[in-house]
Formats: structure tokens, sequence, C-alpha cells
């Protein structure tokens, strides 16, 4: 199938309105960015990584955000409520750890010598 | 705010997730790029707060204030060297809200607007399922990789009878309980689901060694991913879609990036029982008992002064022994004597992807004088000493050369082409995988018997 083939689909496929092929297109095309975006990234800050991604993928707090919005006390407002928590700890801890790991990535001082 | 807004808002924030990433190409944008992830989620957090369905604010800003103040509270206080650990405690926790939303999705559909309790679209019952399929493996996954990463659990692998049978079962059985979920919307169904793929949690990571867990960690933070992208097409949130993706492919290339610098393949690594077997067969061939060559911190300081160019070799072994300091101290003495300094990094060198580098960067090291295997094995050849400090298995020669070797084919750091080779280690006890290494025996080579901390110190007295 060539790429205008390929394209002309998925114009198709996402005016159809069915909003599952319009959400999976952009799954899709959202793994091909990460593949090339992580490729990119220096093995030196491999670890910086998976704490930030570890930090982003908790952005999962906006569905315990409407879990636990509700006027009502209820069930489903406990478990969005401890999910919160749950994410909250990780979108803080992710971040500020992060900045920590970041903060000692150094350069070589220009004047080795001077020390001398 | 109406929804197109709302629905540029969340794009705004995937763009600015995407950005985050992108800028850990090198560690100057790297600080800037995690500004931009604090901005996204800013902007998904406030986006979702004018949702009109959020009507009482109160236990949100509570839970946003205990967890926030956790959070920083752990980041802050938690050593380097503990630091894989800590991603495998957040991974799991990612897993465990992962699960809590999609059992809130299930219990108050109408919120979410995929139907009715008791009457939910089978599409989203699929999207729900996974994501809390998904979600409960890595959070039950991750605790027991926190477990042996902490040193709760033994690092050796749990093998039993029949655990592949055992696997294969548990798998069938949720994939016909998310089958009777999505066609009688049945709440036993869904804690069914719950509760099988928690148990499959531990049976698949129960039997990975303890030699595995950086492959394992990469792993489960892909798992966070897809377990973020399944809740997000519950939701049909977009930021929530890109940004599970990002992850969930970030974890993927990790992890291939590990196994191949173990040269396994995943399903070997994810099959198990690799790591604190017996031992394979032993170098001295023959019965013979080869002699080492030892020295003292004084012979050490003595060849390495002398030395034009010298390449540090950093393990595991030497984080836990704590030397990173003293070997940061030593090498700017050497270089104050004129000598050529540079550090190599295997790949594996850490407990997970990138750790020897933060270990290496918070003890001053200049990012620039580390290198990655494929950069400096070469100069291996025109060094005149290589310091192999805490490391073992990542410089094995039988990886190359003998293929009934447990690591063979494994890419190595080239160490034996060096003009000396000098050995921190604590005894002749073999690495990690149970393998004896024959560089120990070679004529070039100097053995330093002594904690690395210790020896590590008393070679810099020795040049100071």
């Amino acid at each position: 199938m060539g790429a205008d083939k390929i394209a002309s689909n998925i114009v198709e496929a996402t005016s159809s309105g069915d909003p599952f092929i319009f959400m999976f297109t952009i799954f899709v095309l959202a793994v091909f960015i990460g593949f090339y975006v992580v490729w990119s990234v220096t093995p030196a800050l491999h670890s910086p990584l998976m704490s930030v991604t570890n930090a982003v993928s908790s952005v999962i707090i906006v569905g315990a955000l409407i879990a636990a919005g509700p006027a009502d006390m209820g069930f489903s407002k406990i478990m969005g409520f401890v999910a919160v928590i749950l994410a909250s700890i990780n979108i803080f801890g992710g971040f500020i750890v992060t900045n920590r790991m970041l903060a000692m990535f150094k350069k070589k001082p220009k004047k080795v010598e001077a020390s001398k | 705010m109406n929804e197109t807004l709302t629905g540029f808002a969340y794009l705004a924030a995937a763009v600015c997730f995407i950005l985050a990433l992108r800028g850990l190409s090198n560690p100057e944008s790297a600080r800037k790029g995690t500004l931009l992830g604090i901005i996204g989620m800013v902007i998904a957090v406030v986006t979702t707060f004018a949702d009109p369905t959020i009507m009482s604010f109160e236990l949100i800003i509570a839970g946003i204030v205990i967890g926030g103040l956790i959070g920083t509270v752990v980041a802050l206080k938690i050593e380097m060297t503990a630091l894989p650990q800590l991603v495998a405690a957040f991974h799991s926790l990612v897993g465990l809200a992962a699960v809590f939303v999609a059992s809130a999705a299930f219990f108050a559909p109408e919120a979410y607007g995929i139907g009715v309790l008791g009457n939910i679209k089978a599409a989203s019952l699929v999207e729900m399922s996974l994501g809390a399929a998904i979600g409960a493996i890595t959070f039950s996954g991750s605790l027991i990789a926190f477990g042996k990463l902490q040193g709760i659990l033994g690092g050796s692998p749990l093998v039993f009878k029949g655990q592949h049978p055992l696997n294969a079962l548990l798998a069938i059985a949720l994939i016909t309980m998310v089958v009777w979920l999505v066609q009688t919307n049945n709440e036993t169904a869904f804690w069914a689901v719950v509760a099988l793929s928690i148990l499959i949690g531990f049976t698949i990571i129960l039997p990975i060694g303890g030699a595995d867990m950086p492959v394992v960690v990469s792993m489960l933070n892909s798992y966070s991913g897809w377990a973020a992208c399944g809740i997000g097409f519950t939701l049909s949130n977009t930021a929530l879609i890109v940004t599970g993706a990002l992850v969930g492919s970030s974890g993927a290339i990790l992890s291939y990036i590990m196994c191949k610098g173990m040269n396994r393949s995943i399903f070997n690594v994810l099959l198990g029982g690799f790591g604190g077997e017996v031992a394979g067969p032993i170098v001295g061939v023959g019965g013979e008992v080869k002699a080492v060559k030892s020295g003292s911190g004084e012979d050490a300081a003595f060849i390495m002064k002398n030395a034009s160019k010298v390449i540090i070799v950093p393990g595991y072994g030497m984080a836990v022994a704590q030397a990173q300091h003293a070997l940061r101290e030593m090498c700017d003495l050497l270089k104050a004597e004129g000598v050529d300094v540079a550090y190599a990094i295997h790949p594996v060198a850490g407990r997970m992807p990138g750790h020897m580098n933060v270990l290496l960067a918070e003890a001053n090291v200049p990012y620039d004088e580390v290198f990655e295997l494929e950069e400096i094995n070469t100069e291996f050849s025109t060094a005149d000493v290589a310091f192999v400090i805490g490391a073992n298995d990542v410089t094995n020669p039988a990886a190359k050369t003998d293929p009934t070797s447990a690591i063979y084919g494994m890419p190595i750091l080239e160490v034996e082409n060096a003009g000396t080779v000098l050995f921190i280690k604590r005894s002749m006890a073999s690495g990690y995988a149970g393998v004896d290494n024959e560089l120990f025996f070679r004529d070039n080579t100097m053995m330093l018997f002594a904690d690395a901390k210790a020896m590590t110190e008393s070679i810099v007295k020795a040049l100071g």
C-alpha cells in the first residue's frame, strides 16, 4: 500500500466519525513519535528518561479527578480520591527526582589545570 | 470550557510531554524539557478541573496535597544508589492508579460518558479491562521488582515446576473473564480480571533473577504506559493516549537496549531462571590452580601515575561500596599529573538503564568524560591502564571466546587490550552471572584485593 493510500484511508476513517478509529490513529502515530524521540535520547540520560516518563504517565490523574469530582460520596469517588493520591505521589516524586538527577550532570570545567 | 478548547488544551499537554522527552537528547536541554513536562501536567490538570462533572474540590485538593507531600519528601530523600527501587515503586503506583480509575469508571460510567451502570458500551469495557489488567500486572510485578532490588526478596530466581503451564492457564482464565465481562457487565467478572492480573504480575516477575532487573524495570515502565493508554481510550482523552504511547514505546526501547547489552532475547529474560545459578565451567582447565598477580594501592598509584592514558571501568560494585567520590578524587589527582582519564560505561553496568551515569554525575564526574561502550571500546588498545572497579562480567573475554559460557555473545568492554589491567575485587568470587573471569590470570593483570572504597582511598593517599 502506498503512503498516499494509507493517508487517504486515515482521512476516510477519521472523517467517518468512528471515534475508536480516530483515537487508534492518534495512538499509532504517538507510538511512532515515541519510537523516534526515545532513540534520540542519549544513553547517559536513560535514568532521567525513566523517571520523567514515570511522572508524565501519571497524567492518568485526569481520570482520577473526574472520578473524585462528583458532589455525592460513593464508591467511585473514594476510588478516585485514592487514585489522585497515588498519581500525585508519582507526579511530584517523578519530576523532583528527575530534576535532582539532571542537576548533577555537569560539563568539564574549562580550566582543569588552573587548580594545580 | 467548551469541547474544542478542552481538546486543544489536552493536545498542548501532549506536545509538552513529547518535548520533555525530546529534551533528554543532551543534558543541557534536558532541564528545559522537564520544565515543559511540568507545564504539560499543569495544563492537563487545570483543563480537567473545568470539566462539568467535577463539582466538589475538597477531596481532590486533599489528594493532591497528600500525594504531593509524600512524593516530594521521598524524591528529596532518596539515595541515588536506591534509584531503581524508587522507579519500580513509582511504576507500581501508576499501575494501581490505573486499576482504581478503571474501577471508578466501571461503577460510575455516567461521569465518563461511556454508558450507565450495568450497561456500558462493549468497546469501553474492552478498553477498561485492558487498562485495569495491564495496570494490575504493572502493580504486582513492580512490587516484586521493588522487593528484589531493595533486598527484601532474594535476588535468585524463584523457579517452580509447572510455572509456564500455570502462567498460560492464568492468561486463558484472564481472557475468559474479559469476554464474560464484556458480554454481561458483571461485577464479579471485573474483580476477577483485576485479581487474575495481579496474580499474573507475581508469577511472571518472581522467576526472573536479580541480574535481569534492569530489563524488568524497563519493561514495567513500558507496561505502565500501556495501562495509561487503555485508560485514555476509555476516557477518550487524547493527552492520555499520546502520553501512554510515548511511555510505552520508551520502556520497550529501553528493554530492548538492556537485552542487547546482555545478548539475551526478551523471551529468554521473561522465561526467567537466569542469575544466581550454578557456575559454568571454571577457567583453570585441567584442574591446575592458576596464579594471580596481586598488588597494593601504592603499586597501582605508581602504575597509573606513569601512564599517559587511563580508562576507568566502573560497575555496580563501585556503587555498593560508595567508592564513586574517592574514585573521582583519584582521577582528579591523575589529571593533575597530566594523565588522560576517561570512563567507560557498559549498558548494563547499573541496576537500571543509565544508572551508572547518574552515580558518576553525583560524584561530580563531568559527563563529557563518560563514554558508552561503542564510543570507547576501540580506545582500550591505546590506553596504558584499564582500571576496573566493581565490574566483572562486563569485561570477561569468555563472552567472545567461550561458546559454552553463560555470557557468551554479550558485548564486553575490551579491557584486555589495555597495557595493564588493574582489577579491584574483594575476592576471587565470580560475578553476578556466576562465571569465572580468565582476565584475572593474565600476565598484564594486577589484582587489587580490597573493598573498592578502601582501595581507592589508599591509591589517593599514595598519589597525594
